[in-house]
């Protein structure tokens, strides 16, 4: 503690705080480098979380010098079409807000509606509390918040829980951060029908969509964890692929390249399967390796479907 | 009366702070905690009335703190106390337990006397509430 506060001897000079060595300490810029290395895109999400990390940190070093302030807020709002990676940065959230102080856990409570709202009267109060005291000391993610809140039935439970998150929030602001998410549209009908939690969550993050590169550099980073390879032949019908599948209905960004991902081994393996009963024998090169026909058998490609 | 029972009982009532760094204590060896409380605080009255479920499933001591804090604020002229129940075989029982509320007047005990068959005499301990006046 006291090697970060630097004072000189002769006193002359104002004091100093080195934030540099409270940087090292918090083990901080590990975090976000390893958000920017396994992390592909999401370039504001990055920078506002760049940005979040520096404020705690200068926040600490002035409470470290005696300079009264208020606990900054930490509640967040993480809005973007499915699969942008709303959940991993959740994750990744959690590890920055405990090396930098703000909570006192490296856990995650993740959330739905069902787990809040009950489904009678006097259900619903014990059982949002419940949640509320699991992820205490933590940090709450709430997916698909916008489902709280269900305007076309007057007597939904969803508003005693919005009502007992928001004054949780607010009284336990230092032991509890709340993250919702969901998608744009439908968290801008919530907010609207509940102003109160709107202005209560200090930080909206905008998830944007991947670009079509992106999307083939996360499906070459799936890949490589799961120990599968592409050669150049795959690889360039992965990126036809991916440029079909962005303009067809219930495209789930990531999420939807897992699947193929998934989709692909089985056919790669049905592939390989076939070959054997014909006895042929199989390298184990092969076996890492998803072929250009294992994508291009994808109905995708099907021209019924291309239309 | 200054009534004391409990792992603390030899140190003045506990902070806030010191509970909460007992309880974080207590979840880093793995016990459940769970509140408790009763206005009876006659040493051989053993079970007390439960504030909801033992938490099994908190990693944190502000959840059990805001138990504690709402049992508090529903009781606050009762005794309420903290109980962490280490589950692991062999003990499967409660190994730490202090008191976390008391009355701003507390009971206090009286000795009662009573002749039995024979003349054999029988003491016993009686709580006494503040309000309840002298016996006769």
């Amino acid at each position: 503690m006291n090697a970060a506060l630097n004072q000189p001897a002769a006193a002359q000079s104002p004091p100093t705080i080195d934030l540099q060595a409270m940087l090292a300490d918090a083990h901080v810029t590990e975090v976000i480098e390893q958000l920017d290395n396994e992390l592909v895109g999401l370039a504001p999400v990055k920078q506002r979380v760049r940005e979040i990390a520096a404020f705690l940190l200068v926040s600490r070093a002035r409470a470290q010098v005696g300079i009264e302030s208020e606990p900054p807020s930490m509640h967040m709002c993480f809005t973007g079409n499915p699969g942008t990676g709303k959940t991993t940065v959740a994750e990744r959230m959690a590890d920055i807000l405990q090396r930098l102080g703000c909570v006192r856990r490296n856990h995650l409570v993740t959330v739905t509606r069902d787990d809040l709202v009950g489904q009678y009267i006097g259900h619903t109060a014990p059982k949002t509390r419940e949640v509320l005291k699991r992820a205490m000391g933590g940090v709450l993610f709430i997916d698909e918040a916008y489902y709280l809140y269900r305007p076309e039935n007057e007597r939904d439970y969803g508003q005693e829980a919005i009502e007992i998150l928001l004054q949780v929030m607010e009284s336990n602001r230092n032991d509890l951060v709340v993250i919702f998410a969901g998608y744009k549209e439908r968290m801008d009908t919530f907010f609207r029908a509940n102003a109160g939690i709107h202005s209560r969550i200090a930080h909206h993050i905008e998830f944007p969509d991947f670009s079509c590169a992106e999307l083939l550099q996360i499906a070459e980073l799936m890949a490589a964890r799961m120990h599968y390879r592409f050669d150049a032949d795959s690889l360039a019908t992965l990126r036809d692929y991916i440029q079909r599948r962005i303009h067809q209905p219930n495209f789930a960004n990531a999420r939807s390249i897992r699947n193929a991902l998934d989709r692909a081994r089985l056919r790669q393996a049905n592939r390989l399967f076939a070959r054997a009963t014909r006895g042929t024998e199989t390298s184990v090169d092969e076996l890492t390796l998803i072929a250009a026909e294992d994508i291009a058998s994808s109905r995708v490609f099907s021209p019924r479907q291309a239309d | 009366m200054h009534i004391t029972q409990g792992t603390f009982s030899f140190l003045p009532p506990l902070t806030d702070e010191q509970i909460s760094a007992q309880v974080e204590y207590a979840l880093s060896k793995g016990w459940a905690l769970s509140v408790e409380f009763t206005d009876d605080p006659h040493p051989r009255n053993t079970y007390w009335e439960m504030w909801g479920m033992p938490m099994f499933d908190i990693r944190d001591a502000a959840g059990v703190l805001y138990e504690m804090n709402a049992c508090r604020k529903a009781y606050p002229d009762r005794y309420i106390r903290l109980n962490a129940f280490d589950a692991t075989r062999g003990f499967e029982t409660v190994r730490l337990s202090f008191i976390v509320n008391r009355p701003a007047e507390e009971p206090h005990f009286e000795l009662t006397r009573a002749e039995g068959p024979g003349r054999r005499i029988q003491y016993s301990m009686r709580t006494v509430r503040p309000h309840e006046g002298a016996p006769r």
